[in-house]
């Protein structure tokens, strides 16, 4: 750890933080967000929502575990910088592979060491997340913060295109295939898929931009709108494309970025939390059962809640404000009474984080088959 | 969902004595459950014959009986109590065992009382090891291959099929006592045969040997609404095969990915439901194989355990408060996060730090104890501290321990240490392996290698390669300059590590000085449960070096209360319960209080008891910068700082460091060291005592062998020889010839090295007589006068003792009460004062003096209904005596020797922890009383007369009291005239004797008929300790002869006895107090009383005076 070199971070408000090189050596911009996971790194450097963000780690020792094959959420590390305490020189795991900061390294990693995070931390807490920049190159602060104040903010910023897969690809289901769902990648991490494919869904992955109708192309028993970086605001495309969903009463299910494309469909708003929900310790109310549930979070915006309260009506009929956070009553999640559609603002996938809201690839098949039956229902009935 | 409203009246147990397996730990929680379950509305019984527990003390609950926890007595005190409810999950094995033993005995039904917390089925669900196995195969996990047997054939067969080692564990057992890893068949047959003894059921479970794989812990909670949660995750340094009680072990778990995790936590989860706890806390096992990641549970509490207090001392998350709320109905998301008042109790707690605990071991002790960590606990304590990093925490951890290392590189390596023999000794689990690691890897060995001897996981192994990296640059760097400084603290290194690498420094101070210049002081963090991701209102404080403070100015007078560090023999729950009493009566009066300590089992360090909590080891580094950061942010607040550092309540501990503190500016309030130092100080002492015209035993001073021998020929042999400075009697001897005084020089230099030692005349039969006094420089309070038991010579901390004195009569006391009180105003005590005397042939010696809280303030505090800690700390910032007497504390007028006739009796007897170890060949260790502390924990009877109380105490220790059967009696010759009376009656009582041949002939002179029993050593037939083995005997007295040692006949008695579990009396005055016990009990005589309604006797009159 001595041969480290040093480092800064520089907040977009002129707080320095020195602490020491880590990962690829050289500069990195982004918003600064802390992460309060103590498991899970691998799945959360590889978290396409992440994208743009440099991210801190709340919990002191990195590393440990090193890396290996299996426990990608996408084909890359997206952070624009990592932030943490003590960084692991060694890998203990039986299935690591290799060390963290050689993979950092390999992919271009710009991150910071040594690093007092928790005041950090405390201080995005109360000032709220904001630019950033981490040198290992020069320790220049105030050469720093003027390059952090000429980087864009995550407000307003469109991040869906650089994560989003180029082209389609297929996810078989394990066992007797019974279901298709179409999957918009607005930033899909690979554990989406996998929970799908467990219930016998064969998932096909579309690049962000994809049309109504190359979606439905192959007559996907559902459709699914993915997690994912940026601003939902600059998501025009998705929620166009969400409303002629719904429409169409093709049953839709969202995560994360796409609850924030559901609720603007159907006409809510959303807005920036101070410094967003990122952790895998998340209380969540599911008001369907009075269930907590413990679950993984990422986001920095969310849905304002709609005046009516729990509620609301909407030109697709009336919305149940489904989930709710109880740390801070964010809306986390909205199940539409009168449509075949339902969101939740957190990761049931986890990867990292509990596999309590598990349930909810349960509630998609429910979904799948309810509509199933109308339909037949729907077609005796017009016979 | 709100609280049950069906619940109006609960009963909480309580753990009883301290025991290895089983301290202070269920106090906090059970303290944590009264405070709730009242603030709740709820009345609340409790019974717990613990008289040091802060859950005792009459405000607590509405009904306290500090009574035996037996079947007899609970159901005694559900008659006349009449609760709806019992609570057992929070009062360890022990509440958890009397639960069953109610259950079984039909009381529950009989009274239509609801079991709350855990129900019978899940209690047997999660204990039942078949049962156990069953729930976690039924939810897909998997478990080590093995079986139940309850015969030793059964035993074979199955550990022919597992194939050695095997692990034999007995069922229903506490801190695994009994459970063994057996490599060999003569293991299996000594391992299995004592386990299947142990057992109440006659079980024990043969399982597949997981030796080495990583071991985890998971602390879950569930309400009633099936909502669970994950605390904490504890993982194991040491790997399975060391008792958790025995490993360091360290939180978060360190060394798994997520998948692992949440793949332990699902695991957890469906076993948790499956086994049916319905609300409250639990805790389960889990071990890894670190070649594959097979994970097998190994087993589960279904109650708050020692790992929950440890959590929720880790987490900032109060599993047992939580789970009393979880039992009357509240549901998670219904309780409020204390820590940041914003968030519910629904979450998981995530820490930016890491937690250490470090066990703390006494096995000097017990002379001939196998000192191999095993899966039977054998650690007395355990400190906890936290840190940014895991190096930070663990440096800070080793030296909490208080042991004679204080960290790496603070004590020479062993004599001959090679690298050949170091990594040898790793293959064995030991006191300080951790030591012998750094040993190995300094000497040269790789991580692989050490990892290969030990099975520690490379992860922990590298952390420790690191400090060694640090500790050479340390050493061979050109100049220790201010980066390389901040680099060792950050890594956790204390100024005496650093001094101990560089000698130029001059020692810590030299250290300490440069670290100031350079403005090198470590910042203050808090636990918040939440990461910093909410605001923490609770200041609950660890130190880091980094660069943010978090202590919070204000400007009120503050006063630290240093508390006493991990329990060990000597020094227990006793000095944490003054420590919180000063902290209570503090808080009252309006101080700031802070608490500094890092025993994570105690009341003193839950966030509740002090206005703010530094969970910091007490060292003369760590306390004085606790210091420096609250008195100057308290001065920048404009306030006066911090105007008064208490040490005269937590033990040796702080004590041990009042001097230099005092010497480094920190205003010591109390009795000051100098004054404490001279009742220590044989000469200055001695000078007093002449002064005031008092008597002590002939007695002298040296420092070699030399001047020993010279001073014990003037006085006299027996001599009573120990070290100065000492709790516990550590060291003290009765030496009866020059040999053994030799023998005790050598050993004692190493127990107390800067003090000289003692030799003191040895009073043969003398009573000996215990006082806690209060003095304010003024006026003089005697608080109680206790008489043991035993006579002088067996450790005031060992000796059962009765308050008021039984025997004595006015004259004496008076005499006492004189004494003391010259001793209180010579001594310029300000504060408590306890002093040990000897009365001989009507002469009262005095034998010390102590100017500080002792281990009985509890126990008179309990018998007198007067709080003398609380007084001590008022008067140490300055109240008087009369102020206290006026507001009500102290009585109004006349004290403790003013006990009238129809106050009742209260005695005190100990828990002696010899059934707990075994030797290497798996023999008993001998279970004689002497002048050094063996005992771990301690009961009180109340009751009307003598006999009565002392049948409780004994009821409370044992858990019974033979009221008729067979006797074996032998008896040293001094004893034998005394032995008759007390078996006569016991013949009277319905008991045969067996007696060896001397005892039985004076018996038989007497007219007592006796089966003659041979002695072990003449190979008779009928062989007193096959006898006592097959538990054929009910009661044993035996006295040891003056020359006591292993491999007599004495010493296979009484360790038969103890490995038999046949209640077992090793003085002639034990004896007639036992017998006097039995008379009473067979008469049927034993009423439950609370401590509320003798405290109104005792106090009533003049609260209806005033």
């Amino acid at each position: 750890m001595s041969s480290r070199a040093p480092a800064i971070l520089v907040l977009e408000d002129g707080r320095v933080f020195r602490g020491a090189a880590y990962g690829s050596v050289g500069e990195t911009f982004g918003e600064a967000v802390f992460n309060t996971g103590m498991t899970g790194y691998q799945e959360t450097l590889t978290d396409p929502s992440y994208y743009g963000q440099v991210v801190a780690q709340t919990a002191p020792q990195i590393g440990n575990t090193g890396w290996n094959d299996e426990d990608d959420e996408s084909r890359r590390i997206w952070v624009a910088g990592y932030v943490v305490r003590d960084a692991s020189r060694t890998a203990s795991n039986w299935r690591a592979e290799r060390g963290l900061e050689d993979e950092l390294a390999a992919q271009g990693v710009v991150g910071i060491c040594e690093v007092d995070t928790r005041a950090l931390t405390r201080h995005l807490r109360d000032k709220g997340a904001m630019r950033v920049g981490i040198s290992s190159r020069s320790t220049d602060a105030e050469e720093l913060l003027a390059k952090v104040r000429d980087t864009p903010q995550m407000a307003g910023a469109n991040h869906v295109g650089a994560v989003t897969a180029s082209e389609p690809y297929t996810y078989q289901a394990k066992g007797t295939p019974k279901y298709t769902v179409a999957a918009l990648d607005l930033g899909i991490k690979r554990n989406t898929p996998r929970r799908l494919a467990e219930r016998g869904i064969t998932t096909t992955v579309y690049p962000a931009y994809a049309t109504v109708d190359l979606l439905l192309d192959g007559n996907p028993d559902a459709v699914f709108l993915s997690n994912g970086p940026g601003d939902p605001a600059t998501a025009e495309h998705q929620v166009e494309l969400t409303r002629e969903l719904l429409r169409r009463r093709v049953p839709v299910f969202g995560i994360c970025f796409g609850n924030q494309i559901l609720g603007r469909a159907l006409g809510l708003e959303t807005y920036k939390l101070k410094f967003g929900h990122r952790g895998v310790n998340q209380p969540v109310l599911d008001r369907h059962t009075d269930k907590i549930e413990i679950t993984a979070h990422n986001h920095g915006f969310a849905l304002k809640a709609p005046e009516s309260g729990e509620y609301f009506d909407t030109e697709f009929g009336r919305v149940q404000v489904s989930h709710v956070c109880l740390n801070d009553g964010v809306v986390e999640g909205l199940t539409c009474l009168d449509a075949p559609a339902y969101s939740v603002q957190y990761h049931p996938e986890a990867a990292a984080g509990p596999h309590d809201a598990d349930y909810l690839f349960d509630r998609l098949v429910e979904l799948i088959e309810n509509t199933r039956s109308n339909d037949s229902k729907g077609a005796k009935a017009n016979a | 969902m709100p609280k049950r409203d069906d619940l109006n009246h609960i009963l909480v147990i309580g753990s009883g004595p301290i025991q290895i397996g089983q301290a202070c730990e269920f106090d906090y929680s059970g303290t944590q459950a009264c405070r709730v379950l009242r603030e709740e509305g709820l009345r609340v019984t409790l019974v717990n014959s613990n008289p040091a527990t802060i859950m005792t003390d009459p405000e607590f609950a509405d009904a306290t009986y500090v009574e035996p926890i037996t079947t007899e007595v609970i159901e005694q005190i559900i008659a006349k109590e009449k609760p709806d409810a019992i609570l057992a999950t929070l009062g360890g094995q022990t509440a958890l065992n009397a639960a069953v033993a109610l259950h079984e005995a039909g009381i529950l039904e009989k009274h239509g009382v609801e079991l709350i917390g855990a129900d019978m089925d899940a209690i047997q669900r999660g204990e039942d090891r078949q049962q156990f196995k069953e729930v976690v195969l039924k939810v897909g996990g998997e478990v080590p291959r093995s079986a139940v047997c309850h015969s030793m054939d059964e035993v074979r067969d199955t550990v022919k099929e597992l194939g050695l080692p095997v692990v034999i564990r007995p069922s229903f057992t506490m801190g695994g006592l009994g459970s063994g890893m057996a490599y060999t068949w003569e293991d299996v047959d000594r391992i299995a045969g004592n386990g299947l003894a142990e057992s109440p059921t006659t079980e024990v479970l043969i399982e597949e040997s997981v030796l080495g794989w990583k071991e985890y812990e998971l602390e879950l909670m569930r309400d009633r609404d099936d909502n669970v949660v994950v605390v904490c995750s504890i993982e194991n340094v040491d790997p399975m095969g060391v008792h958790t009680g025995d490993s360091v072990t360290v939180a978060p778990s360190m060394t798994l990915t997520d998948r692992e995790y949440q793949h332990m936590r699902d695991v957890g989860i469906a076993i948790l439901r499956e086994v049916g706890v319905d609300t409250g806390g639990c805790n389960i096992q889990f071990a890894i194989d670190p070649a594959t990641g097979r994970m097998i549970v190994i087993e589960m509490n279904p109650r708050v355990s020692r790992s929950s207090a440890l959590a929720s001392k880790a987490t900032g998350f109060p599993i047992a408060k939580i789970a009393a709320k979880l039992a009357i109905g509240y549901t998670l998301d219904e309780i409020p996060n204390d820590i940041t008042k914003a968030t519910p109790a629904a979450f998981e707690p995530t820490l930016d730090y890491v937690v250490v605990k470090v066990p703390r071991f006494t096995f000097e002790k017990f002379p001939g104890a196998d000192p191999t960590l095993t899966t039977t606990m054998k650690s007395v304590g355990e400190a906890m501290s936290l840190g940014r990093t895991f190096q930070q925490a663990l440096q800070k951890a080793l030296r909490s321990t208080e042991t004679k290392a204080a960290g790496f590189w603070t004590r020479p390596d062993p004599e001959g240490a090679t690298l050949e023999n170091t990594l040898e000794a790793l293959k064995t689990a030991h006191d300080g392996t951790l030591y012998t690691a750094e040993r190995a890897l300094r000497l040269g060995a790789s991580v692989a290698e050490v990892h290969d001897a030990c099975k520690i996981d490379p992860w922990f192994l590298d952390q420790i390669a690191q400090l060694i990296e640090v500790r050479d640059e340390i050493e061979t760097a050109a100049v220790a300059d201010g980066a390389l400084l901040r680099r060792a603290k950050r890594a956790g290194f204390s100024d005496a590590q650093i001094a101990a690498l560089r000698p130029e420094f001059a020692g810590e101070d030299g250290v300490r000085r440069l670290r100031h210049r350079l403005g090198l002081r470590p910042v203050y963090k808090t636990v918040d449960t939440c990461a910093a991701e909410f605001e923490a209102h609770t200041p609950y404080h660890y130190s880091t070096y980094e660069d943010e403070t978090e202590v919070a100015p204000s400007d009120r007078p503050k006063v630290m209360i240093l508390g006493s560090g991990p329990n060990r023999i000597g020094q227990g729950i006793e000095f944490d319960y003054s420590c919180v009493h000063a902290v209570q009566a503090l808080r009252e009066v309006g101080y700031e209080t802070i608490m500094v300590n890092c025993n994570p089992e105690t009341v003193s360090t839950d966030y509740d008891t002090a206005d703010r909590l530094y969970f910091e080891p007490l060292t003369f580094e760590d306390v004085t910068e606790v210091f420096h950061a609250e008195d100057e942010s308290g001065k920048a607040a404009g306030g006066p700082g911090v105007v008064g550092v208490v040490v005269q309540l937590g033990g040796q501990t702080p004590l041990g460091l009042a001097e230099r503190l005092e010497q480094a500016g920190l205003p010591i309030v109390g009795t000051s060291p100098r004054a404490i130092d001279n009742a220590e100080d044989r000469g200055v002492f001695g000078r007093l005592l002449g002064d005031l015209g008092l008597v002590a035993p002939a007695g002298g001073t040296a420092t070699s062998y030399e001047e020993a021998r010279e001073v014990a020929a003037q006085i006299g042999y027996p001599v009573l020889v120990r070290p100065s400075y000492v709790l516990g009697g550590r060291g003290m001897e009765i030496v009866y010839d020059e040999d053994s005084l030799a023998g005790f020089i050598t050993r004692a230099t190493a127990a107390s090295p800067e003090h000289p030692v003692l030799i003191d005349r040895f009073l043969d039969d003398a009573i000996e007589i215990d006082v806690d006094c209060l003095c304010d420089g003024e006026d003089f309070y005697l608080g109680g006068i206790m008489e043991h038991i035993e006579e002088a010579g067996v450790h005031s901390g060992d000796s059962s003792c009765a308050l008021p004195p039984i025997t004595l009569g006015a004259a004496v006391i008076e005499q006492i009460r004189d004494y003391t009180a010259k001793l209180a105003f010579g001594i310029g005590v300000r504060g408590l004062m306890n002093v040990q005397y000897a009365l001989k042939d009507e002469q009262l010696y005095v034998l010390e003096a102590n100017p500080r809280a002792s281990r009985t303030v509890p126990f008179v505090s309990k018998a007198t209904a007067v709080p003398l800690a609380k007084a001590a700390a008022r008067i140490a910032l300055g109240a008087k005596i009369s102020d206290l007497r006026a507001e009500g504390m102290l009585l109004p007028e006349g004290d403790g020797s003013d006990a009238g006739p129809e106050v009742p009796i209260s005695v005190k007897e100990v828990l002696l922890p010899f059934k707990r170890f075994r030797t290497v060949e798996g023999s008993g260790i001998d279970a004689v009383l002497g002048p050094e502390m063996k005992s771990t924990g301690e009961v009180m009877g109340i009751d009307s007369s003598f006999g009565l109380a002392f049948a409780k105490a004994t009821l409370a220790v044992y858990g019974k009291l033979p009221t008729s059967g067979k006797l074996f009696v032998s008896v040293a010759d001094r004893d034998k005239r005394s032995i008759v009376f007390p078996v006569r009656r016991l013949v009277d009582l319905g008991f045969t004797v067996y007696a060896t041949e001397g005892t039985g002939l004076v018996l038989k002179r007497h007219g007592i008929d006796f089966t003659p029993v041979g002695r072990h050593s003449a190979g008779a037939d009928v062989d007193a300790v096959a006898l006592i083995a097959s538990g054929e005997i009910d009661l044993v007295i035996t006295t040891p002869s003056a020359s006591t040692g292993p491999r007599t006949d004495g010493w296979e008695i009484r360790s038969a006895a103890v490995v038999a579990d046949v209640a077992c009396v090793t003085t002639i005055q034990g004896a007639a107090a036992a017998t006097q016990a039995i008379e009473s009990a067979s008469r049927g005589e034993i009423r439950v009383a609370s401590l509320q309604e003798l405290h109104r006797r005792l106090r009533g009159g003049e609260r209806a005076a005033a």
